[in-house]
């Protein structure tokens, strides 16, 4: 557990950065600070590693003032990850993984197979290995970052803005596969970001800081979006957060309804409905297309894919959009292996809804209290 | 070219005399220009005086230099040493702000990345922030072994051994050959030595080679 008790960052010019905060990092989880720029988010993080050297306060990992540690042996026990990977350029990708254990006098065929290991557990190729960081993408820098920050199997990481400079589509993957990783390992993390999308989707915890480095809120995410503690909070989880709260909601038994289909290369000709889907050999989703405009046998590039795809198993959230962002209104559901189960409506998704319990409103004076 | 050849000896031995009291100080010139500048970018209110005040040694007239030195250092004024010396003091001058820029020029979130993952000073200089500036520290080298070439036949005067012998040969004697020879040595001996810095600077930065610059 990493604990802030009344830390305070005064820079010399008189800034007050943050101001007597007070908060607890569960170990194994991950605690989110997010705040608008200037809210001391960024300072808080380096003054865990002592980057940043709080002006009054402690810190403690584990029970253990990190002002008493020796800052380099310090650092060399918490994975760092910032938003432009901050790659050693001169360095290969093997020898940037490779880093903190060499720090360390790690055995050096040991570290080398371990991260091997650990490129390929990020997602990297290991043809990647032997290339400088100037020779890959944003995205695959990103991967090296995340991977030299694990190398030593540090218990705790602090991660500074580490998806924000990538394009949204690589951010989400970014993040889709930290959350996996993140299940596997369950290390001790704090995680920067202004973004409060991203800070409701990774963190177990989430800390909204004010300008001035004072902290506003702290709480499980669907609390947050339930329970703002004020407006400065209610304003910055934002306008549509009834809507985001239905991602941590599990979706219940939907009435679904059964969907006429026809499989690729087939002719939608005479069909006797508005719209019809089409679906693979594994009765995989694909597409809409309508009977009366499909001339022929279907071919991919007169699908309709605007509509998303639920799961069955996922969050309302899935559902929902899944209805309304379909073309024939029917949101198309699937199971855990992508095949089709059936369609719904929005008013359907609604109904089950209004009668979903909400168990983050229960106690309201229990901050953290988990949601569904 | 028939002198040239009958002197190829003198050629020869002045060369490789030159070449001494025109090398030797630049590499000590550079290792004290290292923590020098590695000062003036550690501590920002060094920077300015560091930079700007070892420049103001380039332009110490050389032949003053050479004659003023044996006095400080008690050595003769012919002694080699009197040479490597000023040498040294002409390449720290062009050194200090090329090492404090090329510090400077290490990207801040590599620094960052660095002091994050547990380097402490000293081993971050040797293993992230001098191998970064090698490209920027190399152009100041070529610029300060061009440099050095050049002074060192100031030396001619005080009738120190060295290239720079051919020049007066000619001038005293009217006779132009060994004066064209020891221009041409010199220049020889320029880009052998600017030829050596790039070889270095490539065996230094492999990393540049494979990303076609972009680092």
């Amino acid at each position: 557990m990493i604990a802030f008790d009344g830390v305070t960052k005064k820079f010399p010019d008189g800034t007050v950065a943050v101001d007597s905060l007070s908060l607890e990092a569960p170990s194994g989880k991950i605690t989110v600070l997010v705040g608008p720029s200037g809210c001391g988010k960024t300072t808080s993080l380096r003054m865990i590693n002592r980057m940043i050297r709080p002006t009054s306060g402690t810190i403690t990992l584990d029970g253990k003032d990190t002002g008493r540690m020796k800052e380099s042996e310090l650092r060399r026990g918490i994975g760092y990850v910032i938003q432009h990977a901050g790659l050693f350029p001169h360095r290969t990708v093997l020898d940037n993984v490779s880093t903190v254990p060499r720090l360390l006098g790690m055995d050096k065929t040991e570290t080398r197979k371990r991260s091997m290991e650990l490129l390929e557990r990020v997602g990297l190729d290991p043809a990647f290995a032997k290339r400088y960081p100037a020779q890959l993408s944003g995205g695959q820098q990103q991967r090296v970052g995340v991977a030299r920050a694990l190398a030593a199997d540090p218990p705790v990481m602090l991660m500074d803005e580490p998806f924000s400079a990538v394009d949204p589509v690589v951010r989400e993957q970014l993040q889709d596969q930290f959350l996996r990783l993140q299940g596997d390992l369950g290390k001790t993390i704090i995680f920067v970001t202004h973004d409060i999308d991203e800070a409701i989707k990774l963190g177990d915890q989430v800390t909204v800081l004010k300008v001035g480095g004072h902290l506003a809120q702290m709480a499980a995410p669907a609390y947050l979006l339930a329970h703002p503690v004020d407006d400065f909070v209610a304003d910055f989880v934002g306008r549509d957060r009834g809507y985001r709260a239905l991602s941590f909601q599990a979706t219940p038994r939907l009435p679904l309804a059964a969907e006429r289909t026809i499989a690729m290369g087939e002719s939608a000709e005479g069909v006797d409905a508005d719209w019809v889907l089409v679906v693979d050999d594994q009765n995989h989703p694909l597409g809409w297309v309508e009977p009366l405009r499909a001339r022929g046998a279907i071919r991919t590039e007169m699908l309709h894919r605007g509509g998303t795809v639920a799961r069955a198993s996922g969050p309302l959230r899935g559902a929902l959009d899944s209805a309304l962002s379909s073309p024939s209104r029917r949101g198309v559901i699937v199971d855990d292996s992508g095949s089709l189960v059936g369609t719904v409506k929005a008013h359907e998704v609604l109904t089950a809804i209004e009668q979903a319990d909400r168990p983050e409103l229960a106690d309201p004076r229990k901050p953290g209290a988990p949601a569904a | 070219m028939t002198w040239f050849f009958d002197h190829l000896d003198d050629v020869l031995s002045r060369g490789l005399q030159h070449a001494y009291l025109a090398g030797v100080p630049l590499v000590i010139g550079l290792l004290i220009a290292l923590p020098l500048g590695w000062l003036a970018r550690r501590y920002k209110f060094l920077y300015a005086p560091f930079t700007a005040g070892f420049g103001l040694l380039y332009t110490i007239p050389s032949l003053a230099l050479f004659v003023i030195l044996p006095g400080f250092l008690g050595i003769p004024i012919l002694d080699p040493v009197n040479v490597l010396v000023a040498m040294t003091i002409y390449t720290v001058a062009l050194l200090v702000r090329t090492v404090a820029d090329g510090l400077g020029a290490v990207p801040d979130h590599v620094q960052q990345a660095a002091t994050a993952m547990g380097y402490t000073r000293v081993k971050r200089f040797f293993a992230i922030e001098l191998p970064l500036a090698v490209p920027v520290i190399s152009a100041g080298m070529r610029v300060a072994a061009v440099s050095n070439v050049s002074i060192v036949s100031v030396g001619t005067i005080l009738g120190i051994n060295q290239l720079g012998l051919f020049f007066s040969d000619g001038f005293n004697r009217d006779f132009y050959d060994p004066l064209f020879v020891g221009i041409a040595a010199c220049i020889v001996l320029a880009l052998l030595f600017d030829a050596v810095i790039i070889v270095l600077t490539r065996l230094f930065t492999p990393w540049l080679r494979a990303t076609g610059g972009r680092a």
